[in-house]
Parts: C-alpha cells; sequence; structure tokens
C-alpha cells in the first residue's frame, strides 16, 4: 500500500500552559475527504495551522508521500503543495473574479508592454474559465465584481483560487458557514470534485450533516487528543457526537448509540 | 458566457442586464459613474450658456481648461489614495512648498529650470514617501499624518520664500508650460495620434481575446467607444484651435490622466493598489506587500502635487505665501470624489481627476463670468459635493445589499 499523501505522526504542540495538542496522529490519502471535527479549543485550528505553516509543532513528524518534511511558514506549506482556504474568504469585493482567483500571481503581459509591469488579462481570464468549467464551478461571468456573488458563489471562487497553484491537499476552514442549503450544496459538489481529481481534502467544520454528506472519514479531536477516526459509512452522527463531548470514549464500540456500556 | 451550463445555473440577479431600466439604474447607481458625470457637466454648461452667452464661447473654454490643470494634475496623485481609502490632506500644501522650491532655486539661485523642476518634484516624492511611512508603520490615520503634514509644510514654504514672501516667475521653459499654445496643424496631428492610439488598443485588445476564444468579443461596443472618442477629441480639438490653439498644458494633463490610469488598470502594481484599497487583509494573505504599495502611493500623491503646482506657479507667473491654498486641496479631493471615485477606498478611475476638475472648474468658472461672489461659489461647490458623496454611499450600500 501506498504511503498517504499527507501523513502527521505524534504531533505537540503547547502554548504557555495550555496543551492545544497532544500525540496526534493524522492522515490523508489521495482522493480522500476527511472530515475534522471537535468542540471549541479541541485544537483543530491549531492542527490546521500547523499544516498550513503558521505554527510550527513542539514534537511530531509531517510527511508528505512518505517523505519527511519541515514546513516553516505558509510559502513553505504552498511550496510543498498543501492550500489552504479560510473561513473569512480573503476575497476581495471591489474585484472581479478574475482578479480574485489569481490574487497576488498576476500574470504578466509577454509582449513589448511587459517593461511596465502590464497584466496578461486575456490570458487569465482564459485559465478562469478552463480552471472553473474543470471543476463545474457555475460563475455566469468572470468579470463580475466578487461584492455581486452569492455566498456559495464566493466560496466557489476562494476554492477555486487555491487550486491555480496546483495542490495537492486542500484544507477549508468551515466551508460552509454561513450558507443556505442550495449554497451549501454546491460547495459540497466542489469538494467532491476535488476528491474525484484525486487531491487529499481536509474540511474542518462544526456541520456534521455536512461531513456526513462529503467525508469518507471523520477524524475527531477533543481537548488536543485524538479521540478517535471513524468511517463514515459504519459511524453515526450520534457516535460522533459523544466523541466529540467524550461521552464515551471507546471507539470500537459502534452499538453504543447515547448509552453507556 | 462561455458554455450553456454556466446560463443553466445563473442566478436571476446575475444574468446579463440590457433592459433600459436597468441601464438607468446603473447610471444613477454608480456602475456608470462617468456617464452621470458627463451628464452632469452638460447640465452645469447648459444652464451657464443660458445664463452667460459667453461661457461656452472658445476663449472662456480654453480659460477653463487652463484653470483645471493645476487642480486636475493634483487630483490625479488623491484619485490614488482615495483608491487605498485613505486621504492626503496635505497635496495644497505640498504643490505650494513645491513650488516655492522651484521658484527660489530657478530665480533666486539661477538654477536650470528643468533642474529646478526636478528638485520639486523629488521634494514632492520626499514628502509623500516619509507621510506614507509614518501613515503605514505606525498605523496613524492617514488624514491626521496629512494634517499635520499640511501645517508643517506651510510653514516650510514660508521659510523658503523668506522675507520677501513671494516669487516672481519669469523664465520663459517654466512660464511656457501654461502659456505655450501649439499650431492649428500640430493640434490636429495630436489629435490623430490620440484617436490612432486609442484605437489601436481598443482593437488589440478585442483582437487577443478573440484569438484566446473568449466571450464578450463583439464588435459593436469597441467600435461605438472608439467614435465616442474620436469625435470628442476632434470637437475639443476644433474648439481650442478657434481661440489660440491646444495648449501645452492640456497634453500634460491628458498625458497624466491616461498615463496614470493605465498604471491603475493595466499593471500589476496598480491591481495591487485597487486590492489594498477593496481589502487590505485578503492583499497581505496574498503576498502583497501592503506597506510597500502604500508608501508608493503617498510618494506618487506628493509628486503629483508637486506637477500640480509647477503648472499653477507657471500660469500664475509667480509663488507667493498663499500659492497651494485651501481651494486647491479642496477642490483637488472633491473633483475624484464629485466623479465618482470612492472615499471607501478600491473603487475608482483616475479619470475622475479630469472629469471632477472639470466639474468644479465649470462651476467656479460659470459663477465668475456671472460675477458671483466667492461665498456663493463656496456654497454651490460645497453642495454638489455633498450630492456627489451621499450618491457614493447610497451607491455602496446598493451594492452590499446585493452581495
Amino acid at each position: 500500500m501506498d504511503s498517504p499523501l499527507l501523513a502527521l505522526e505524534g504531533i505537540s504542540k503547547r502554548f504557555g500552559a495550555v496543551q492545544a495538542l497532544d500525540g496526534v496522529d493524522f492522515e490523508v490519502r489521495a482522493g480522500e475527504v476527511v472530515g475534522l471535527v471537535g468542540d471549541n479549543g479541541a485544537g483543530k485550528s491549531t492542527l490546521v495551522k500547523i499544516i498550513s505553516g503558521i505554527y510550527s509543532p513542539d514534537h511530531g513528524e509531517i510527511s508528505i508521500d512518505g517523505v519527511p518534511i519541515t514546513i516553516r511558514s505558509p510559502d513553505d506549506a504552498t511550496r510543498l503543495g498543501i492550500a489552504t482556504v479560510y473561513q473569512d474568504l480573503a476575497l476581495a469585493d471591489n474585484l472581479d473574479v478574475v482578479a480574485n482567483l489569481f490574487l497576488g500571481h498576476e500574470e504578466l503581459s509577454s509582449g513589448p508592454a511587459r517593461v511596465t509591469w502590464q497584466i496578461d488579462e486575456t490570458s487569465m481570464e482564459h485559465r478562469s474559465h478552463e480552471l472553473l468549467e474543470r471543476f463545474a464551478v457555475t460563475i455566469p461571468n468572470v468579470r463580475t465584481e466578487v461584492a455581486a456573488l452569492s455566498g456559495g458563489q464566493r466560496q466557489q471562487v476562494a476554492v477555486a483560487r487555491s487550486l491555480l497553484g496546483a495542490p495537492k491537499v486542500v484544507l477549508l476552514d468551515e466551508p460552509t458557514a454561513a450558507l443556505g442549503v442550495a449554497q451549501t450544496a454546491q460547495v459540497l459538489l466542489l469538494i467532491k470534485q476535488l476528491r474525484e481529481r484525486g487531491l487529499g481534502v481536509m474540511v474542518i467544520s462544526h456541520n456534521l450533516a455536512d461531513v456526513f454528506e462529503v467525508a469518507d472519514r471523520i477524524f475527531v479531536l477533543r481537548l488536543g487528543r485524538q479521540a478517535g477516526t471513524f468511517d463514515v459509512n459504519r459511524t453515526t452522527p450520534d457516535e460522533i457526537v459523544a466523541a466529540i463531548t467524550g461521552a464515551h470514549l471507546h471507539t470500537e464500540d459502534v452499538s453504543g448509540q447515547g448509552g453507556r456500556t | 458566457m462561455s458554455s450553456p451550463a454556466h446560463a443553466a445555473t445563473a442566478g436571476p440577479e446575475l444574468g446579463p442586464r440590457r433592459s433600459p431600466l436597468h441601464a438607468a439604474r446603473r447610471v444613477f447607481q454608480g456602475d456608470l459613474v462617468s456617464v452621470r458625470v458627463i451628464v452632469a457637466i452638460a447640465v452645469i454648461w447648459i444652464i451657464f450658456q443660458a445664463e452667460n452667452g459667453r461661457f461656452l464661447s472658445a476663449v472662456n473654454l480654453t480659460n477653463l481648461v487652463l484653470q483645471i490643470t493645476a487642480t486636475g494634475l493634483v487630483s490625479v496623485g488623491v484619485v490614488y489614495v482615495l483608491l487605498l481609502g485613505e486621504i492626503d490632506l496635505s497635496v495644497g500644501a505640498v504643490s505650494g512648498v513645491t513650488s516655492a522650491l522651484m521658484a527660489v532655486l530657478n530665480v533666486q539661485h539661477g538654477w536650470n529650470p528643468y533642474l529646478a523642476i526636478a528638485a520639486a518634484v523629488a521634494l514632492g516624492i520626499a514628502i509623500g514617501v516619509l507621510q506614507g511611512a509614518l501613515f503605514s508603520s505606525f498605523g496613524v490615520p492617514s488624514f491626521v499624518i496629512t494634517l499635520a503634514g499640511l501645517l508643517a509644510w506651510q510653514g516650510l514654504q514660508l521659510y523658503i520664500l523668506g522675507s520677501t514672501g513671494s516669487v516672481n516667475v519669469t523664465n520663459g521653459k517654466i512660464v511656457g508650460l501654461a502659456n505655450h499654445f501649439y499650431s492649428d496643424a500640430a493640434g490636429w496631428v495630436f489629435a490623430a495620434l490620440v484617436i490612432a492610439a486609442y484605437a489601436g488598443t481598443t482593437l488589440w485588445s478585442l483582437r487577443s481575446r478573440r484569438a484566446a476564444g473568449l466571450a464578450d468579443t463583439e464588435a459593436t461596443g469597441p467600435i461605438a467607444r472608439i467614435v465616442i472618442v474620436a469625435a470628442a477629441t476632434i470637437a475639443v480639438v476644433a474648439v481650442l484651435n478657434s481661440d489660440r490653439g491646444v495648449p501645452l498644458a492640456v497634453m500634460i494633463l491628458i498625458a497624466f490622466v491616461a498615463g496614470m490610469q493605465y498604471v491603475a488598470t493595466r499593471t500589476l502594481f496598480g491591481r495591487h493598489v485597487f486590492t489594498v484599497g477593496g481589502n487590505a487583509e485578503a492583499a497581505r494573505r496574498a503576498g502583497i506587500h501592503t506597506n510597500r504599495i502604500r508608501v508608493i502611493v503617498f510618494a506618487i500623491s506628493g509628486a503629483m502635487a508637486a506637477i500640480g503646482g509647477v503648472l499653477a506657479a507657471s500660469r500664475l507667473l509667480a509663488v507667493d505665501q498663499s500659492t497651494g491654498g485651501s481651494d486647491l486641496l479642496l477642490f483637488a479631493i472633491a473633483g475624484p470624489v464629485i466623479a465618482g471615485t470612492s472615499l471607501f477606498g478600491g473603487r475608482g478611475s483616475v479619470w475622475s481627476a479630469l472629469l471632477g476638475a472639470i466639474t468644479i472648474g465649470s462651476i467656479s468658472n460659470g459663477m465668475d463670468l456671472l460675477a458671483l461672489q466667492s461665498s456663493v461659489k463656496f456654497m454651490v461647490t460645497g453642495a454638489v459635493l455633498v450630492v456627489a458623496v451621499v450618491v457614493d454611499a447610497l451607491a455602496r450600500r446598493n451594492r452590499q445589499t446585493r452581495a
């Protein structure tokens, strides 16, 4: 069996007196969606920030395709093929979809106008169409200001932007928070597209219905420790809730819905 | 729309808006601001022409364009600052102190006129860099930093001008900037060049979009725009030629407006200015050096204030203690705002510097022709500014409810 796309082993992180993460093992395989759930303060954000290069772990190893690596900065993470889409979007409302997709990575003209740092709008628009069509993202006009898009479309643009750098692993932080039913469905469809394209996807969410809809595995954190990994086809929301809240801690017990063993 | 699949899922609010009602709404709600401003200018002109038959004469229109060049040039820099969502209250004082430096170096120290102008622009850039660095590194609101600048640079201006407090500019090169007129033939050559350049770039961009297989490649819109620009250019040159000819000052203003519009809309730097103005946090996360952008923008503002100051000194043939005083600052900021550049950042156009200067200049010039007192002029201009800012705020609220 080939090694996982992204693997974390024995990751620990302490902030002063708070042990945010304690010996966490985590992995994502190619073409797999892993849901990361846990109560507030369980360490989800810390784990995401370690993977995306904002924090470095105190202990533990990270490897990509079985090769041990260190991630010192967000730029490192991007270079290693890890893309993070944050909850608060980070889109510029006053710019159109094309400009937002290429934010900070604009293409320059190849002709003589390059001396003026001219942006190659034609090429960027062309690539935007390709990208959005490849992932079946439905934006009627890529020259629309992002301010005029629905919440779901904005989230799709934010996700699509992370795909321009051709990442291997995509981390989505609360991708469906504050979205309506139809818009949530659009975003979940996009996540499934990422899986079909062989990417490893990590979805952090409070919404168990969404996690069950889209994830293959659910990874539960509780008070900085892993409270179990569950196959979505062989678990129930009640069992996940129990693992999140610590109502019972035996992950192999799948019959104990709501009751104590 | 690039594919039927896109069209099928387009929400009703995102479909193409082609009905006349929608077009009218776009004009008044902010999407087509420049049309709104041009309509406003036309109304102003009709009113003044009805009151005084000399308003639209070639002589007066030539005077009008000469009156607006200094303000328009300063406004070009102000537009960049407004695009960041900031404000630069020091532009009037900077134009005063830099033109004072130029006049003193040229007249009292015998510097070469071009060198003196270069020194003025360099001082403007240095002031802008200083203010931009103070603003971006300490996070002090830009209006406080530039308000302090306003006071400090006015003081420096008095110091540079010395005990006489006034310097007459007599050098032919400097005076020529605002007082040289080209021959009729040269005027038509400029018109031909402007039209050819506009048509060339428009058609080139259409061609490359077609070559890349993109949507929106109908030729009707671009050709209509070329015809409008050509007609406007020919009309302007015809009017100017029937008086003293095309002034060099107008060429300078148009060149800066067009050049800085290109920088704002087509280059990497301009895109980053719009991004920082729209969402500074998004810009930072995307790896844009936001503080560097801010410092450069304030440097541009200082440079344009200096260039405007040089033109003002050239037109008035002198620099004194009141050069760069209150009118210039207020009009240079009010102009772009009246013409649709948002005070909230991220939205606007360098053309608004020109259109705003024409709007305010027309009101001012027309009221002079009617021999109204400056008390009335200030109140009317203030009312126009209030209307423009309210329209901007309404357009912004409308965008937010749509989003």
